[in-house]
Order: structure tokens, then C-alpha cells, then sequence
């Protein structure tokens, strides 16, 4: 996020892309909720009626896939209406004579065509989002899980700059990151191309600091992203996977695909507090303790850097996932690895890494430090871009943007678009299916479609259902509702017994390479 | 700093904040008067009539919706606002269940207080008592019971769904001495709009709502919730090295002190039977259970030999920053390859 959690009740317009916070995000969606009642105004975009919709001022139900077109058409609003911030793109911003140019292609009745959205209630939403300073855009997996990902996050930025919504308390670009610590895993360097503080494994220079900090021969090209890892399991050439923490057999896209992979790699470890659905796949499988049993630090959505402390001692024989990384590395000869404890990895991260160079154990007794946090002086970074863009010019860069259609459209065959979402009461599944009262409250897979859909394929509530796509098939019950807008169903993933990912299309984002779990054409049938 | 106000209660010259109410000023002071609806976190209702209070030697009011203003006069005691509370302490615990042991709140109890400050008469209680039947217990949700035989209708319950979750799932139903709160229709709990957050269990001043299978901690450990991505800053609570209880952090910056179903109910995963206690070896497609010495030699001997690209390794959002640095540490120092990611691209 650009901004911080506490700062979103503050903002007089919040736009909710793509994210059923209340959800999600549950703390963060009380303080919608929070801002709604003080006054503020409410726009959100989504395919569905979440619980947000209800109270909304503006509900833009677009066609899944469509965002890009819904948003770049709101900027037009914005543009012809004269509704912009010219001083704030005139200091802060470049490229906005292209990104105009690209706005000609989203007049109003295009908008409507392609989105399903009518195009009063998109020049409304508009001027509201333009109109009320600050305002804060929220989004999620809704934006991100499309072939389209990239793009729509970068129509979320443009709007955003065009309204000089960005570097200025409760406003901002806030995706709301999914995992207790996804925005750590990426900011500690487990991603392919990067290495921790997302210094860039092929520039010279930071290759060689990282060489000569971990006193080790260091490679220049970049690795494989997560996919890409499973499909080279898939054709041979990866032949050992240690998978620490995560269980694909769920969480993957196409997951029978991701399953197979894992039959096929030569060795695999796997490193987790249960034998997941994945770990059956395992050569060997290694006991880890859970966040209850170790020190250590998570960083939220907000970049906030926060203390995790142990509470008991790990349950069984079971380790903290820093010592067995440690154990391995030494059995393996290898230097650096002789940690005695989470805070003096900590002291070795900070000096590696820019953005937590100020963080310390010590510090964080006091609260949370928000990154970036460079030096121990330093208090921390509650609203980030106030003065300059992190890009090569300091300057906030418009992008031009083009329509493009997702990977799978419905079509005799499969006449419906599946999307995924969550429940409140569940997280992945692992961790909630093993708590008792979670599964009384949710227990069991649902296919949720509109009523007349339901009509229109023999669909009876609470009936069974076979649901079909290009890549997998599952049985689960039906939930009619009108939440679900007419050809569109929704599932979660939540249940290993139906493995909703074996349905879903891995067709990458082609910059991000995250996998349209969003829009996955299906058929549906009575069983 | 806010402005100070300065006021006098029972003949005490006391400071409060602008903006403050009568009970904050006197509770801020150490001034006790009786009151169950008011809670720092919500608007007042003026629900209770406890925290009667004279203002200026002329009015009786009550001080949780009485601004305090400067120079203002307050008496907490005097012979009407001592009768007056007894009523309505009274009509309240009429037809409370007064079998406190059998309580969670038993000591902690808002009730109990006002009871002991205000005094109890069972004579006198006889004569109003309305129901001779108790009325039946909603266990319904899986995480807490509503006990409308130890309600005291003082409506926290009710602000906090609406003003702090914004679920606005429960409100009174029925009125005068059939009213109670509830869920729409009445119906039980579960099939309300409730999102079993559990902040108005944690708000019930009364033993009304309670947590199922409650167990009192030994002591408390600060630390984040492992969920989603807000963060909620989570005191565990420990019992013979178990998790027992969650509760939020109120001087957590992410989330003040809130917490939904799964930060509040979901620890129990943490101590569940099938969590792994050993390493396991797959031996002629069967796990073994292996000790930690041979599960690792052999992983040293297998990663050896796959150094280079055709290693991968996936790291995980749950884990700490600590065991995501060193992961791909291990990976890049170790093996040689920039093959990790994570699942942040899911």
C-alpha cells in the first residue's frame, strides 16, 4: 500500500477494486465501513455483490475481465470534464500526451459495450472519485488474477495521478496484499529476478555486494517465476523442489497440472506444520513450527515491519524454518549460515537490504516500522511518493493503455465465466480446516450462480452440480444467489475435497506472470 | 494536548479533557459511579440510568451523556440518586440468573460492581421479578453463547456490531420487559447476519456473551496475527504450553485492538492433533518417521547433486522474514540459482 490501514477511514472517496475487503481484509474492510458511516463516499467495482455493494454509492458491476476498459473510461470522464489535478501532473507526473491519446479509444458507448457497466453510473463514479479529495483506491486479487493483471493495476495508477490521489494522507494505490507476510516474502528477495530490498540480480554492481556479503559465487540470470517452476517440474529440467509453507495442490492454478509436476520431480522436500495435500507428494517431509512458536517478524499489507514472538515451544520435534534452512546449509559446507537466533538474521538483513536498514529487533519492541526505514534514526515511512516517484526521473509515469480480451471467453461449450473468491471464515484452507468452529460457519464448497442462470441450466439450491472447464472438473453443491450477476459463478478454494484451482486457466499475465484465476469459462450440469 | 477542563466532583477539584463526558472525567479521576452501557469505544446510549449524577446543586442527569464544562459542580452520591439506582438495578436483576460461579465474567462482572456499590435487597427483588421460566440459551454460533438470562439490555453488544464491525447483525427486539437483543427475526444466532468477529463478546460488560470452551491463560504473548495481510497486532494466551485465547492489541497500530473471526477464533490449529511432530521419509511409497539427522543427510546428499537450475525452491508467505531471507539465501549462496519465488503471483 501506498498508504497505511489506519489513514483509510480519513478519505473522503474510497474506490474498492477487485477486493471484497469485508472479506479479505476484514479489519481493513471495518474501516470502509467506518468511513462510510462518517460521511464518506463509496465506489466499488466488482463483478458480484459483496457485502461493501450494499452500502455503495456507486456499484459498477462490470463483466469479469473488462477493468481495464471501465477504468480508462472513468479517466475519460475525468479528462473531458476537465476534473484532473493539471499542477499535480504537470510536477509530479510524464507521459500523460500518450496516455490522453490512448484515452480516445474509451468513449462512453465502447465503455458500455465492453464492460456491461451503463454509462451514467460510470461518469458518476467518476466525477465522485474526482471530485472528493483525498480519496483512496483499494484493490486486490480481483485486479491482479487476470491475463490482464499488470495493466489494470497500471489504469488503478493512472487514475490515481490523474486526480493527484497519490503521496498525500488517506489517499493512494493500496493493494491489499493477501498473505500475514506475501509483502515480506517479496521484500526478503523470494522472487526470481530480484534480490532482498528488490535490488536486481542481473545488475553488476548489486550481484557483486550480495557476492561479496554472503562470500559467494552468485549467478546472473534471473530464475524461474512460480509457474514457470511447476511447467519445467512438468517437462524435466527442474528435478529437485524444496516447497517450504505452501500447498499447490489448492492454491495452484490449474492445479492437476501443478500436481503432476510434482509426481514427476526426481526429489522433493516439503517443509510445513501439516502433511498438506502437496506433502503426500513429498520424498521427505520436514516438521516446521508455526508462527506461535518463533521469533521473528511479519510485514503487513501497509509495509508495516512487525514482531512475531514465540509464545511455546515447538509442538513435537518440530523446528522454526530459519534453524532448518540453517541445519541444511551447514551440512552442506556452506558459509554464513550460523545464525544464533531471528534478530541477528535481522541485523544481516538490514544490512544488506536499503529499505530496512534502520530496522531493529530493539526498535520494533516499541511498535511497527513501516519501510522504507533506512537508517536507525530514521521513523519510518507511513505515506510513500510525497515527493518523488521511485522510477529513473522522479517522476509518476502515465501509461497508455489498450484493451485486451481474456484468455477464455464463454462460448457454447462453456457458456459461463467461474471466478474465485474467498470466504471470511477460511484462509487457504491448511491452517482453517483445522479449527473446529471455522467449519461449522463454512464447511463446505459452494457454487454460487445467479437465479436465472440457475433456471437456465436445471440447477436446484442445495442440488448437486458437475462443473466443467477446458481444464479439470469437480462436483460440488449449488448456492443460488443474487449476488452472482447472470453468467458468472463463483467457488472458493478453500476445500481440498474440491480442488476448485484444477478448474482455473493458467494463462499468464504476460509482465507479472500470475495466472487468470479470475475468468475460467465453464459448464455447469445437475448430478 | 487537549484542552483542560476544570471541574469538581464530590467536592474534589478535578481536571478533564475538552470533548470528554461527567463518567470519563470521574472514572479518569478514580471517582467510581455505577454504569454498565457505556464503553470508552462506542457513543453513548444512556441506556442504564446507572451514572445518575447532580449537576450544580439543582439537576440530576446522567453523566455519560453530560459534556463536562468548566467550573461544573458534580455530585455522584445523594439520597434520590441513591434510590433512584436501586430501581433501576432492581428491574435489572430481577430476572438476571444470579448464579455467578457458574459465570466466565464471575469477578470481572460490571454487574457485580454495580451491585456492590449500589447494594441489593432479594426482599424487595421477589416482587418484580417477571419471568418464572429462563429463557432458552443461543449456542448456536461454534465460537460464543448469548445467555439472555444474564443480559442486561445495556445495548454494547448492539453499538459495537453496528459502530466497530459495521455489521449492524443484532438490535433490541420486543419491548419493555419482553425486550431483547437479537438477530433479525429472532432467529438463532448463526443465521443472522453475524460475522462472529467475537467484538461484542469482548465487550460484554456481563456474562450475557461468552466464549465457548474458555480457558482462563496463565499469561500472554504478544505478537501478529498469521492470516491475512492487515496484521492485527495479537496478545496469545498461554496455558500449559497450549494456545488458549487470542485477543487484539489495542496499542497496535494496524488494527486498535480489532480482530475478526479467524484472528480472535482461528488459534486452534496451532495445537491440533495432526500437526507434524517428526521428520518423514518416504520409503517404498510409505512415510516413515525419521530423525532429524537422517532426514537431513539425505536431503544434503539429493540437493548436492541437483545444484544449479535444476533446483527450485518456493518459499512461503506464512513464514517470517527471517525464514524468507535465509531461504533464498540458501538458495542463491548455496545452490546456485535464482530460482525461488513465492506465492505472490497467485
Amino acid at each position: 500500500m501506498t498508504n497505511s490501514i489506519a489513514e483509510i477511514g480519513d478519505a473522503s472517496v474510497i474506490m474498492a477494486v477487485g477486493t471484497n475487503t469485508t472479506s479479505g481484509h476484514p479489519i481493513i474492510g471495518q474501516q470502509v465501513r467506518a468511513a462510510k458511516r462518517k460521511g464518506s463516499k463509496l465506489i466499488v467495482v466488482n463483478p458480484k455483490e459483496i457485502d461493501l455493494a450494499r452500502t455503495a454509492d456507486h456499484f459498477l458491476r462490470l463483466k469479469p475481465g473488462t477493468d481495464v476498459t471501465l477504468l480508462m473510461g472513468m479517466a475519460r470522464v475525468i479528462l473531458d470534464e476537465g476534473l484532473y489535478d493539471k499542477s499535480f501532473i504537470e510536477q509530479r507526473c510524464e507521459g500523460f500526451d500518450a496516455f490522453v491519446g490512448s484515452l480516445a479509444a474509451f468513449d462512453l458507448d465502447s465503455v458500455e459495450k465492453v464492460t456491461g457497466v451503463p454509462k451514467d453510473a460510470i461518469a458518476a463514479a467518476a466525477r465522485c472519485y474526482a471530485s472528493g479529495q483525498p480519496a483512496s483506491i483499494l484493490y486486490c486479487m480481483g485486479v491482479t488474477q487476470h491475463v490482464q493483471g499488470t495493466d489494470n493495476v497500471l489504469a488503478v495508477s493512472n487514475l490515481a495521478m490523474l486526480t493527484g490521489n497519490i503521496g498525500k494522507p488517506s489517499s493512494g494505490v493500496n493493494p491489499l496484499r493477501g498473505q500475514n507476510n506475501v509483502q515480506g516474502a517479496c521484500d526478503m528477495g523470494c522472487l526470481p529476478n530480484v534480490y532482498p530490498g528488490y535490488q536486481p540480480v542481473a545488475l553488476e554492481e548489486v550481484r557483486a555486494k550480495f557476492e561479496s556479503a554472503w562470500g559467494a559465487k552468485l549467478t546472473d540470470s534471473p530464475g524461474l517465476t512460480h509457474t514457470e517452476i511447476f511447467d519445467s517440474m512438468f517437462s524435466g529440467s527442474i528435478k529437485a523442489l524444496y516447497l517450504v509453507g505452501e500447498n499447490p495442490y489448492i492454491s495452484e492454478a490449474n492445479s492437476s497440472h501443478a500436481t503432476e509436476a510434482m509426481e514427476k520431480v526426481e526429489f522433493m522436500v516439503v517443509q510445513d506444520i501439516f502433511l498438506t495435500e502437496s506433502a503426500r507428494y513429498a520424498d521427505v517431509v520436514l516438521p516446521a513450527a508455526s508462527f506461535a512458536e518463533k521469533d521473528g517478524t511479519f510485514t503487513n499489507t501497509e509495509r508495516r515491519v512487525q514482531r512475531v514472538r514465540r509464545a511455546i515451544e515447538p509442538v513435537g520435534d518440530s523446528r522454526a524454518d530459519w534453524q532448518i534452512v540453517c541445519e541444511i546449509a551447514r551440512r552442506m559446507n556452506a558459509k554464513g549460515f550460523d545464525f544464533s537466533s531471528p534478530e541477528e538474521i535481522m541485523r544481516e538483513i538490514a544490512s544488506v537490504t536499503p529499505s530496512y536498514g534502520g530496522i531493529t529487533f530493539k526498535r520494533l519492541e516499541y511498535g511497527g516500522l513501516q519501510w522504507p526505514c533506512p537508517t536507525e534514526d530514521h521513523p519510518g515511512t507511513p505515506i510513500l511518493h510525497t515527493e518523488r516517484f521511485p522510477t529513473d526521473t522522479g517522476k509518476g509515469k502515465f501509461k497508455p493503455l489498450a484493451y485486451r480480451k481474456s484468455a477464455e471467453e464463454p462460448d457454447e461449450q462453456y457458456p459461463l465465466i467461474l471466478t474465485t473468491d474467498r470466504s471470511l471464515y477460511h484462509f487457504h484452507g491448511t491452517m482453517t480446516r483445522r479449527v473446529y468452529g471455522l467449519n461449522i460457519l463454512e464447511k463446505e464448497e459452494m457454487l454460487r450462480i445467479n437465479p436465472e442462470d440457475a433456471v437456465q441450466f436445471g440447477l436446484k439450491d442445495k442440488g448437486k452440480v458437475r462443473v466443467t472447464s477446458r481444464h479439470g472438473t469437480v462436483e460440488t453443491k449449488v448456492l443460488i444467489t443474487d449476488k452472482c450477476p447472470r453468467g458468472m459463478v463463483s467457488m472458493t478454494f478453500h476445500f481440498a475435497e474440491t480442488p476448485t484451482n484444477i478448474m482455473t486457466c493458467s494463462e499468464l499475465d504476460p509482465v507479472a506472470k500470475t495466472p487468470t484465476t479470475k475468468v475460467c469459462t465453464v459448464r455447469v450440469e445437475s448430478v | 494536548m487537549k484542552e483542560k477542563i476544570n471541574l469538581t466532583i464530590n467536592g474534589r477539584s478535578v481536571t478533564a479533557e475538552k470533548g470528554m463526558n461527567v463518567l470519563e472525567a470521574s472514572l479518569r479521576n478514580n471517582i467510581y459511579i455505577p454504569h454498565l452501557c457505556f464503553h470508552a469505544e462506542l457513543q453513548p446510549a444512556g441506556a442504564c440510568r446507572l451514572c445518575m449524577v447532580e449537576l450544580d446543586g439543582q439537576r440530576t442527569t446522567i453523566a455519560c451523556k453530560t459534556p463536562v464544562e468548566e467550573g461544573m459542580v458534580v455530585r455522584t452520591e445523594s439520597p434520590e440518586i441513591s434510590e433512584t439506582r436501586k430501581v433501576a438495578l432492581e428491574l435489572l436483576v430481577a430476572d438476571h440468573d444470579t448464579d455467578c460461579l457458574n459465570c466466565v465474567q464471575n469477578t470481572k462482572c460490571a454487574l457485580q460492581r454495580v451491585a456492590d456499590h449500589v447494594g441489593m435487597n432479594l426482599k424487595r427483588l421477589q416482587r418484580l421479578k417477571f419471568r418464572e421460566e429462563k429463557l432458552p440459551v443461543d449456542d448456536s454460533n461454534p465460537f460464543f453463547t448469548f445467555n439472555p438470562n444474564r443480559c442486561v439490555l445495556c445495548g454494547i453488544c448492539v453499538r459495537t456490531c453496528s459502530e466497530v464491525q459495521g455489521a449492524e447483525a443484532i438490535d433490541f427486539t420486543n419491548r419493555g420487559s419482553e425486550a431483547i437483543v437479537a438477530g433479525f427475526g429472532a432467529k438463532p444466532r448463526i443465521e443472522s447476519n453475524c460475522e462472529s468477529c467475537g467484538e461484542c463478546v469482548v465487550r460484554c460488560p456481563v456474562g450475557a456473551l461468552t466464549e465457548k470452551d474458555y480457558e482462563r491463560p496463565t499469561h500472554q504473548v504478544r505478537t501478529v496475527c498469521s492470516f491475512c495481510g492487515c496484521g492485527c497486532g495479537l496478545f496469545l494466551g498461554v496455558r500449559d504450553n497450549r494456545i488458549v485465547s487470542a485477543k487484539g492489541d489495542i496499542n497496535s497500530r494496524a488494527s486498535q485492538g480489532r480482530l475478526c473471526v479467524k484472528g480472535r477464533f482461528g488459534f486452534r490449529f496451532v495445537n491440533h492433533p495432526e500437526r507434524l511432530t517428526s521428520p518423514l521419509i518416504k520409503k517404498d511409497g510409505e512415510f516413515v518417521e525419521a530423525s532429524w539427522d537422517e532426514a537431513l543427510d539425505l536431503i544434503v546428499e539429493k540437493f548436492s547433486r541437483f545444484k544449479g537450475d535444476q533446483f527450485a525452491a518456493i518459499s512461503s508467505a506464512k513464514c517470517t522474514n527471517e525464514d524468507n531471507y535465509l531461504t533464498q539465501k540458501f538458495t542463491r549462496a548455496v545452490m546456485g540459482t535464482n530460482n525461488i519465488d513465492h506465492c505472490a503471483r497467485l
